[in-house]
């Protein structure tokens, strides 16, 4: 029992849980022991959407140095925008905006491998820029108008069963299967092989090519879904949508224990962290600190972690 | 002055319950080139770190040139009193030119113009050891491949500016080295000796103990258990002194059947030159060799092999020789890089399957001996040896038909290499081809043909039956023309 308790407190991600646990506690005890339910049920609903983008950008990180999806907030904007507009509030049009939103997704993933492989762009550079691309095509379909989503989407996106969202518990469906995917499948093996060693990996007989190919399209139709679902839940597409993910998809990665050197993901992780980094801000609202401090402390939490796994020696992993 | 250049007197070192050093007395007199041999794990390496002062030893005692050192014995201490290695674990600065890194253990180059007085360094030591070396003193050691670091920390070792040069330990100097280079560096240490400087030589290759040395140590569990001048050793009483079994040995002779000359082609393929660099054809069962100096042509043929810019009629496996950058995963387990190759045969509704899995790492360990209790550790925990019979595993386990060996044998002591050998041959016997580049000249003879590499093209093409190391060395240097 003793080693089975060891075992999991040696878990890379059990730490971020531990953080979550910690500042909801801290946040329920200053709000006067009021609200801990609540808060946590928010922080599910939220949190569901930063784990959709981590998610993909936990397999593009894995993939080795050098390897970040930029892409993934003017992804979100464009998948909205289209999935708004198709749908226009018509219940019969969801799948078609759907698919038509998944679609484009998939074409922003084709094109951010193509800038990195045949112009062999450094991946950093090559979906910074195919970002600017993809928000503008957003700007020019979507004219900046709000469009609601039909009643069913915004229904199934905000609905809750016992204060849980629905979508959360379809969302740790996905995560379950993306951590069995990256553990017990031959993409999940090429995707670890290629982040520690990608010469190793071509020389093991391991296709490099269409693993890093797929991985890129993954991170894209993971953020055209995120968008789609983040429409339905907040009333519509705005173009300033996925502002918030650039970041935030990077951090829940990191802190959630994937290596960023590569070679090493971790799915319970990322919920964990997104848990705990929706929480820090609820608990900074409760305290009343500005925006200024709000920003501040998540940079210092995010460098601390950086350092702090960054010390660890990598020969024990 | 004293006669002694160094010496050890009871060293003991511990690691945890691993008694890695039991009381070691060592002596290198000024001027002697001292052989040290022993299987993998006997304790040779530990012995260097401390002398090197990478190490502090548990108990002992450590004289320099007849006096105790002054200082706290420490690595600076060390390399202040004239001592130098050259690890097996090069130690170069990959992001480095090779002037560059030779300023790094030479602090006295400093102020306007370092740069240049360090190119001439390196380069007057490079060409008074490796004559027609090839290496350029702005080149990035990164881009130079291992059989040119290895000369190039070699030759940084060698180099003098402020402080004195007593003591050079070389260890497994020649692991990368074709055979020209090879020589080239044993003639220059018996014209080093004869200057003063003191060295030790540790190396698997006996023939080249043998051939350079003055005396011979040997090794076992942590202790010195022969010492004697080398006339009075030859090959077989070195080895029965490090406790190998002779018989083992003497199998090494025995001529296996080579496959039938009608047997299917497996693998036909001409390197890419300019004006055709002849052609190479592997059959069935065939062990084929690729031979000739470093860097003439033969790994990035079997990478254009690999690549399949070359006629194959069955599924391809690689066995890098150079382990740290193109074959193990730092990250991962013992299992895991051993299944890496074979993951689509454990494919069970869609997923891998944990359980032949973990058969698949287990059946190999006994088949090629890796030395572990548990296969789930991560692979760094392995020597070098077992490390290299964990890429050898992660080949044969695989479906593969064809096995291409890049040098795959630097750094493996004797004792692994028959087992290694053996193991080449029953695949062998079972069907498999083999296509393997070596820098030593004895591992030669266990193949059916030999192709021989020159600037970049086949040079020669020798049958097991006309095989000599004198035509080998020829060809090497294209002086037979086919």
């Amino acid at each position: 029992m003793k080693g089975l308790l060891s075992r999991l407190l040696g878990q890379p991600w059990v730490g971020s849980f531990l953080a979550a646990g910690l500042v909801w506690l801290l946040a329920v005890v200053f709000a006067g022991g009021h609200g801990g339910g609540e808060i946590l049920s928010s922080a599910l609903a939220f949190a569901t959407f930063t784990v959709i983008v981590g998610l993909g950008q936990m397999m593009v990180i894995t993939t080795g140095p050098g390897n970040v999806d930029l892409s993934i907030p003017a992804t979100m904007t464009l998948s909205g925008v289209i999935a708004m507009k198709l749908m226009d509030t018509e219940s019969a049009l969801i799948l078609v905006g759907i698919a038509a939103a998944m679609g484009a997704s998939f074409l922003v993933g084709v094109a951010n491998y193509g800038l990195i492989r045949l112009l062999r762009i450094p991946p950093i550079i090559a979906t910074l820029s195919s970002s600017f691309l993809v928000l503008s095509t957003a700007i020019s379909i979507g004219r900046g108008l709000r469009i609601k989503p039909p009643a069913p989407l915004a229904d199934f996106a905000t609905a809750r069963a016992f204060g849980v969202p629905f979508a959360a518990i379809a969302v740790a469906a996905l995560a379950a299967i993306i951590g069995l995917t990256l553990k017990h499948t031959i993409y999940g093996r090429t995707v670890a092989a290629i982040g520690q060693n990608e010469r190793a990996a071509w020389l093991a007989g391991l296709d490099v090519r269409r693993t890093r190919f797929a991985t890129y399209v993954l991170s894209a139709m993971l953020a055209g879904l995120c968008g789609v679902l983040q429409s339905g839940f907040s009333g519509g597409s705005a173009l300033n949508m996925g502002d918030d993910f650039l970041l935030a998809s990077i951090a829940v990665v990191v802190i959630g224990g994937t290596s960023v050197a590569g070679g090493r993901g971790n799915v319970p992780g990322i919920w964990g962290a997104a848990l705990f980094m929706y929480l820090l801000v609820t608990m900074l609202n409760i305290f009343g600190a500005s925006p200024g401090v709000r920003l501040v402390m998540t940079g210092l939490i995010i460098i601390a972690v950086i350092a702090v796994a960054g010390s660890e020696n990598p020969r024990r992993a | 002055m004293s006669t002694e250049a160094i010496r050890l007197d009871g060293v003991e070192k511990s690691f945890g319950a691993v008694r890695a050093l039991a009381g070691v007395d060592l002596v290198v007199a000024v001027g002697e080139c001292l052989g040290l041999v022993g299987h993998n794990g006997a304790g040779k390496s530990t012995l260097m770190h401390v002398l090197a002062g990478a190490l502090l030893p548990d108990a002992g005692r450590l004289t320099v040139g007849g006096a105790e050192p002054k200082a706290q014995w420490s690595a600076a201490a060390s390399q202040a009193a004239g001592i130098r290695c050259v690890f097996q674990e090069l130690s170069l600065c990959p992001n480095l030119s090779v002037a560059e890194n030779a300023r790094i253990t030479h602090a006295s180059l400093r102020g306007f113009g370092w740069k240049g007085r360090a190119r001439a360094l390196i380069c007057a030591k490079l060409d008074e050891i490796f004559p027609g070396h090839r290496i350029a003193p702005d080149d990035e050691i990164a881009h130079l491949p291992i059989g040119q670091r290895q000369m190039v920390e070699i030759a940084r070792a060698f180099t003098v500016t402020s402080a004195p040069l007593r003591l050079v330990i070389l260890d497994e100097p020649t692991s990368s080295l074709d055979a020209v280079a090879a020589g080239q560096l044993l003639s220059y240490i018996r014209k080093e000796t004869a200057r003063g400087t003191a060295i030790i030589l540790i190396s698997h290759i006996l023939g080249e103990v043998l051939a350079t040395s003055d005396r011979i140590v040997v090794m076992k569990d942590g202790k010195q258990v022969a010492a004697r001048p080398a006339q009075a050793f030859d090959r077989s009483s070195l080895m029965a002194a490090m406790g190998s079994d002779l018989k083992e040995v003497e199998a090494r002779g025995d001529r296996r059947q080579s496959p039938k000359a009608d047997s299917a082609v497996v693998v036909r393929a001409s390197p890419q030159r300019e004006g055709g660099g002849g052609e190479l054809v592997v059959r069935e069962g065939e062990i084929v060799g690729l031979a000739g100096l470093a860097g003439h042509g033969q790994t990035r043929l079997l990478l254009q092999i690999f690549a399949g810019q070359a006629d194959i009629d069955r599924p391809v496996a690689f066995v890098a020789g150079d382990r740290q950058n193109e074959g193990v995963f730092n990250l991962w387990s013992i299992a895991e890089n051993v299944t890496v190759a074979s993951l689509r045969s454990l494919i069970q509704r869609g997923f891998i399957n944990v359980a032949a899995e973990a058969k698949l790492a287990r059946a190999w360990r006994e088949r090629i001996g890796i030395r572990t209790s548990d296969m789930g550790r991560n692979i760094l925990t392995l020597s070098g040896g077992n490390q290299q019979k964990v890429l050898f595993a992660r080949a044969l386990a695989s479906d593969a038909r064809i096995i291409l060996m890049d040098d795959p044998m630097r750094g493996v002591d004797i004792g692994t290499k028959l087992e290694v050998y053996a193991m080449i041959r029953a695949e062998a016997a079972a069907g498999r081809s083999f296509l393997w580049y070596t820098t030593e000249l004895d591992e030669l003879t266990h193949c059916d043909k030999v192709y021989v590499f020159w600037n970049g093209k086949i040079s020669d093409s020798i049958e097991a039956a006309d095989f000599s190391e004198q035509r080998v060395l020829r060809a090497s240097f294209a002086e037979s023309g086919t």
